[in-house]
């Protein structure tokens, strides 16, 4: 059966235009943006101009913009870089139980090295309660993290509202904006946000690229040692054809980033009709309203997730679910077990749906026809 | 009928080689063939360093060499409560259980076949030795060809409706030339060592994991007449027959274990391979499952094991009532344990089979036995 892929917050197809420009600067533009020949000014000259655009998207200035290997690299950066340069300042972060594990696992390595952590638990509707936030900040407190936008549930965090709270504090605040960016308006100053993570893979850009924007305030310990490149902040020779392709990605996110949610919105709101219309038993998990269009979590009643993905895709669909696996088998997800209590079947019972570019009214039609058919063959 | 190309098989893959070229040899027939890697324990240590994660890595590979998808369910928690419960429960009974053989009832060819055919499948297929026929409207469950690997041992609990859904496709074949098949198509598992041992044990000392689930009594080691031998370090140690580990010294014929006395805590031992105390001349058995879905109404003489890789005796079965049977057997019988699955076999066909109970000797059970 023809394959539908609705895991484009896994990943996503590269965009036709960021695969031309991408070709092009292989061919052309093979200098080291360090070198100081021709050659290597001519690479500089791509990076410089990709980290303008980068900036501008952000609301930021282009010399707080540092590339990474891609989203887990930023978290890290971000979250045990500032640790370690201001540890003099106090030893207690806060993050929150839903982040990604690559912030997750980054925090658990600084708890063995004496730093504390707070995770705040999340409501059932998917948010953090800010009032938690306040209670957890102490005079200690030097980095608070909490993600835009969660990957499995597509739940927005009032991050401007932590922003506020953190006005006057001497924690930084750093946000993974890994699932937002390229949908929501993002406006570093406005949002009040230190520390910013972006991947392109997820937004029709090229695999192994992303930023982190660094407030210049902001004190950083590099975790890798090397060149100049990055400000020191990341030395290596600078990934220039992947940065070239971002840069069109983000280019191509900033110009269409009206129609893609209209559009996102359109694909969601057609599948859960279409299941609704099909009699499919189902729940969303988290509120719709503070959603973000591209991403829907559904739990199925009665069945378990690895029925349900394998099911799908031997017949054509690509979902997924919690984001862990160990030996291929499916873990439960930590994010529905911070929102609704591990022995909640939610769980183990959810699937997460996300749409992207590659999508048509069509197809995600087909693919909800296709989903309900399974699930009440399973549950019948 | 549907040809195999619309035939959907789903091959249950561990990663070793047996199920790589199960997994082989249906796609060259043609099969719609789905690989799927189950995971029943959690054996992850310190380390983060889990076999399970390497054996599915193992999978992968071979999925991909062949082409077929792959996939992984996960049932630690129906393992835990149907086998490994079952498993510590013999222990503290006294008996030796066998794992494998409740693994297959109730994990590979129950919670595993039920999740492949809600996939769709029309077929599960492992890499067992072992052959199934259909004769009339009847399944038959038939040894694999190499005796050495025969497997329908530990299949002695499957069904009609179980065996009318299986594929067993390395039935037909010796294990040397499942492993040049392997070798020739260049599967990334073709020279990978056979597992060992139970798979929740793996490689691990077998003392050493017991006592990190049932609490050890160390008590009196006896002869039969009484005579004190020594200390045991915890009844469920220890299986009847054993020589090794019981650290008596002196002089003349080696000591093994010949029963356990599980109210007073006392191993008991004597002396030498042929003792008489070891002998028996039959069993009863329960948890009976006959193939044929027949239950036996009367005497029957067939061919019976009572371990893994032991050639066949010959027996003849009494049935006492609709799940107990009598054993006799035509010659004594060394080291016979409860716990024990007893398989029965007429020829080539495996009857069914159950679990050593009682062991009989001059008509009269052997209360030392446990």
């Amino acid at each position: 059966m023809n394959g539908i892929y609705l895991d484009n917050a896994a990943t996503s197809p590269v965009h036709p235009e960021v695969i031309k420009v991408m070709q092009k600067s292989l061919e052309e533009v093979y200098g080291n943006p360090s070198s100081i020949h021709q050659y290597g000014r001519k690479a500089r000259q791509t990076l410089d101009n990709a980290r303008k655009v980068a900036a501008s998207s952000i609301g930021a200035n282009e010399k707080n913009i540092t590339f990474t290997s891609g989203g887990t690299e930023a978290d890290n950066l971000a979250l045990i870089g500032t640790a370690l340069a201001n540890q003099d300042k106090g030893k207690h972060i806060i993050t929150t139980t839903i982040e990604h594990h690559a912030i997750l696992h980054a925090a658990e390595s600084l708890e063995k090295q004496d730093f504390t952590v707070t995770y705040l638990q999340v409501q059932s509707n998917g948010q953090i309660n800010v009032q938690d936030l306040k209670d957890a900040l102490t005079d200690e407190t030097i980095v608070v993290s909490v993600m835009m936008v969660n990957n499995e549930t597509g739940i927005i965090q009032p991050i401007k509202e932590i922003g506020e709270i953190l006005k006057g504090h001497q924690a930084y605040f750093h946000t993974d904006a890994v699932q937002a960016y390229g949908l929501l308006d993002i406006d570093v100053d406005k949002l009040g946000v230190d520390l910013l993570t972006v991947s392109s893979h997820k937004v029709n850009g090229p695999k192994g690229v992303g930023f982190l924007y660094i407030n210049e305030n902001v004190k950083i310990s590099s975790l890798q040692h090397g060149g100049q490149q990055e400000r020191k902040k990341r030395p290596g020779t600078e990934n220039v054809t992947g940065i070239i392709g971002f840069q069109k990605a983000i280019e191509l996110a900033q110009a269409e980033r009206d129609d893609r949610n209209l559009a996102y919105n359109t694909y969601k709101q057609l599948f859960l009709k279409k299941l609704e219309s099909e009699k499919v038993s189902f729940s969303i998990n988290g509120d719709l309203e503070n959603a973000i269009p591209s991403i829907v979590n559904i739990s199925f009643p009665g069945t378990n997730v690895e029925q349900l993905l394998t099911n799908f895709d031997l017949s054509g669909i690509s979902a997924s679910s919690g984001s862990a696996c160990t030996a291929g088998s499916v873990e439960p997800s930590h994010v529905l077990s911070a929102m609704y209590g591990s022995s909640n079947d939610r769980t183990i019972n959810s699937i997460r749906f996300s749409f992207g570019l590659p999508n048509s009214e069509d197809e995600v039609t087909e693919a909800a026809t296709r989903v309900a058919s399974i699930i009440n063959r399973l549950i019948k | 009928m549907k040809d195999n190309k619309n035939t959907r098989v789903v091959v249950g893959m561990s990663g070793g080689v047996d199920s790589s070229v199960t997994a082989l040899l249906l796609k060259q027939q043609g099969y719609d063939v789905v690989g799927i890697f189950m995971k029943n324990w959690d054996d992850t240590d310190e380390n983060g360093v889990c076999t399970a994660t390497e054996d599915f890595d193992d999978v992968v590979r071979v999925c991909n060499q062949l082409d077929i998808p792959y996939y992984a369910v996960n049932f630690e928690k129906q393992y835990w409560d149907k086998v490994f419960t079952y498993f510590l429960d013999e222990y503290k009974a006294g008996r030796t259980p066998n794992p494998d053989v409740m693994c297959n009832k109730e994990i590979k060819f129950k919670a595993f076949l039920d999740h492949a055919l809600s996939l769709g499948a029309d077929y599960l297929a492992t890499g067992h030795y072992a052959q199934v026929r259909k004769i009339g409207d009847k399944y038959e469950m038939v040894r694999g060809v190499d005796d050495n690997k025969d497997q329908t041992y530990f299949l002695n609990q499957l069904s009609q409706s179980v065996l009318s859904k299986v594929m067993f496709p390395l039935g037909h074949l010796p294990k040397k030339e499942v492993r040049r098949i392997a070798a020739e198509h260049d599967l990334a598992t073709a020279h990978k060592k056979d597992s060992t041992g139970i798979c929740f044990i793996g490689e691990r000392n077998f003392k050493e994991f017991l006592s990190e689930y049932l609490p050890a009594q160390p008590g009196k080691m006896k002869t039969l007449s009484g005579v004190e031998k020594g200390k045991h370090e915890g009844l469920m140690y220890y299986t009847i027959g054993q020589r090794q580990g019981l650290g008596i010294g002196g002089a003349g014929d080696p000591w093994f274990v010949v029963g356990k006395n599980l109210k007073e805590n006392v191993l008991y031992v004597e002396q030498g391979f042929g003792n008489d105390s070891l002998y028996s001349d039959g069993l009863t058995a329960s948890q009976l499952n006959w193939v044929n879905e027949e239950p036996l109404t009367e005497v029957l003489e067939c061919t019976a094991k009572f371990r893994y890789r032991q050639t066949d005796s010959k027996v003849t079965v009494t049935p006492i009532d609709n799940d107990k049977v009598k054993v006799t057997f035509h010659e004594a019988e060394r080291a016979i344990t409860p716990g024990q699955a007893v398989v029965f076999y007429q020829d080539e066909i495996c009857l069914g089979g159950g679990t050593i109970d009682e062991i009989i000797k001059n008509d009269t059970p052997l209360d030392y036995v446990g």
